[in-house]
């Protein structure tokens, strides 16, 4: 099923577009504006860039499993001895396989033509990528799944996108905002991708100093896979059972429990602003405290 | 007959007010091309969804080779192969590949190269398949329901929306298969497709079951009587025209009356002299021996096709 997963998105000219051209445009205009003189701002800009890259596989597959189910390619693989899990892992899987070649163009680019002061630490940078494509990817089968049509499909996923978009960091750093704001960016998932992201290009955070993101992504994508499996609908004319909506607004909870905890802390913004002052600013800022420094090359 | 493959006891199933199923019972024995001839909305797709596992019905029992549709898992769906009345697949997916999908989906070895020899489609083997003509997307929803070699093999009204050549394309491919003796349920709301394939027919209507034998039993119904429809300038009571030499039975349907007559060339001389005395005219006459369409009239006073 991944195989034949891959192959469709392959030949799809949208893929090459939206998968690499786009994020490769925004990153070249991003840090022509905000990172003119290269060094560790062409990394900022680039952590939003791999965000924003990543949280794309929210679209992709909420789109594609809706068109399935609308267009009855869904109820043909019903008959087969196939399972809601393997649709659904078999689409996760090809994503974050097709992700993989737009994200090391992105960091090559940064790096070889912006001229990135370092790759940060490569193999956390990775991690958290391809945790963020499966999390991104998981909660769009569960907008999927809860939608009856495409037309819903893309109102919920502007909603949520927009959201994503300009509360998290990605289109606007997260110090940049209001004080309320970004507190309200500690309950978005988004959030812990950029911030992760920041930390392991510029502070060369290893994997061992992200457990909180891992833990959020991994956490967040496990129950909305869950979640997934619960109310996934084979036909356009199944109605989604009563409980099914229980089981989405269960997938939330991590979400308000991880900003609940973490508005408490408190460390995460004061340590994304560091991030922030430091990489823009002239003068160097005041230290905030942060986790332990993490390896250099 | 020997022990049925496919049991259908009372099967009842609505969406919402509407009864879809009303108590249909029938059996297939295996090896039987068995169809369910019907109208729109008389309940044959919906009882080709439940045996598929893909409804789950109401009221009543249905089984496939011992199996329960709704609990039998992946045995059952390796039991059965199906040809869907509405699906598709990706535009963007070759016909050999999808044909290796089905292949591994169920496990199967099968001879990818001589399943598309058979069903005509080895030039299009590297086709996509939103490129392919109506006639070859059904040839190929057939291979791939044959994929796994099932026992059973349901069509749902494989050859709608199909100009007629193509129609008996798809009727050479169902012969095939009852020659190899191939459990089929088919539906359909063809006459024709149900005499030339079928082993036996159910006719049903608004859910049940109202006539259920082989062609020629069910034609037997109508026996010895051939079907004159006529088309006359004015309206006519059929009462007077059963009164007719001949005259089994005289129905008006459509704005055409419809005689089943023992002595057609008497029943003929005898209408036209009739029309003749009370200043009326005969405008149009087709005869024909009885068919599966005259046993649904004479039990619902309709048509099969309206």
């Amino acid at each position: 099923m991944t195989l034949f997963r891959l192959r469709l998105a392959t030949r799809n000219r949208a893929f090459l577009v939206f998968g690499i051209i786009i994020p490769l445009a925004f990153l070249f205009l991003f840090a022509a504006v905000f990172a003119k003189k290269g060094g560790p701002a062409v990394a900022y800009v680039l952590a939003s860039i791999l965000a924003m890259s990543v949280m794309g596989s929210f679209w992709g597959l909420s789109q594609q499993l809706v068109i399935f189910r609308e267009q009855g390619i869904l109820r043909r693989f019903r008959l087969a001895p196939l399972g809601a899990g393997t649709m659904l892992v078999s689409g996760i899987i090809s994503n974050l396989i097709l992700m993989m070649p737009g994200l090391a163009a992105e960091i090559a680019a940064a790096r070889w033509v912006l001229h990135m002061n370092s790759w940060g630490n490569l193999l956390s940078v990775f991690v958290l990528s391809g945790l963020g494509a499966v999390t991104f990817a998981t909660l769009g089968l569960v907008v999927a799944s809860v939608a009856n049509s495409m037309m819903e499909t893309q109102v919920i996923n502007q909603l949520l996108w927009l959201s994503f978009l300009l509360l998290s960091g990605v289109a606007i750093p997260l110090p940049a905002l209001p004080v309320w704001l970004q507190k309200v960016a500690l309950y978005l998932p988004a959030t812990y991708l950029v911030t992760g992201l920041e930390r392991a290009l510029i502070q060369f955070a290893s994997l061992q100093h992200l457990g909180a993101e891992i833990a959020s992504l991994a956490g967040s994508a496990i129950l909305a896979f869950f979640v997934c499996q619960q109310i996934f609908r084979w036909e356009p004319e199944e109605k989604m059972p009563r409980q099914a909506k229980l089981w989405v607004a269960a997938a939330l909870i991590p979400f308000l429990l991880l900003g609940a905890w973490e508005t408490k802390q408190g460390g995460r913004l004061s340590e994304a602003r560091s991030i922030f002052q430091n990489t823009f600013s002239e003068r160097p800022a005041q230290k905030a405290p942060v986790a332990p420094p993490a390896e250099r090359p | 007959m020997s022990e049925a493959i496919v049991q259908v006891r009372d099967l009842k199933k609505s969406y919402g007010d509407v009864e879809a199923l009303r108590g249909v019972s029938f059996e297939i024995a295996e090896g039987e091309v068995f169809g369910l001839l019907g109208p729109n909305g008389a309940g044959k797709t919906t009882t080709i969804e439940i045996l598929e596992g893909m409804r789950l019905a109401d009221g009543g029992t249905a089984t496939v080779s011992g199996l329960d549709p709704q609990k039998g898992g992946p045995q059952f769906k390796r039991t059965v192969g199906a040809v869907l009345q509405s699906t598709s697949l990706p535009d963007k997916l070759r016909v050999e590949e999808a044909l290796s999908l089905f292949a591994q989906l169920y496990g199967s070895r099968a001879d990818r190269i001589s399943l598309l020899r058979r069903f005509g489609l080895e030039e299009k083997r590297h086709a996509f398949y939103g490129k392919l003509s109506g006639g070859q997307k059904q040839r190929l929803a057939i291979a791939l329901a044959l994929v796994h070699q099932p026992r059973v093999v349901f069509l749902d009204e494989p050859t709608a929306g199909l100009d007629p050549q193509v129609r008996r394309e798809i009727y050479d491919i169902i012969e095939e298969l009852r020659k190899d003796k191939k459990t089929v349920l088919l539906t359909t709301h063809y006459i024709e497709e149900a005499e030339r394939l079928c082993d036996r027919v159910a006719i049903v209507d608004h859910g049940k079951v109202i006539a259920l034998g082989t062609p020629r039993e069910l034609k037997q119904r109508s026996a010895g009587t051939t079907r004159i429809e006529v088309t006359l300038a004015k309206p006519i009571e059929t009462t007077e025209l059963r009164a007719l030499e001949g005259v089994a039975d005289c129905r008006a349907l459509d704005g055409r009356t419809v005689l089943h007559s023992t002595r057609p060339p008497q029943t003929i001389v005898a209408l036209v002299k009739h029309l003749e005395a009370h200043g009326n005219e005969l405008q149009s006459l087709e005869i024909a021996t009885p068919s599966l369409e005259d046993v649904f009239i004479e039990m619902t006073g309709r048509r099969l096709r309206e």
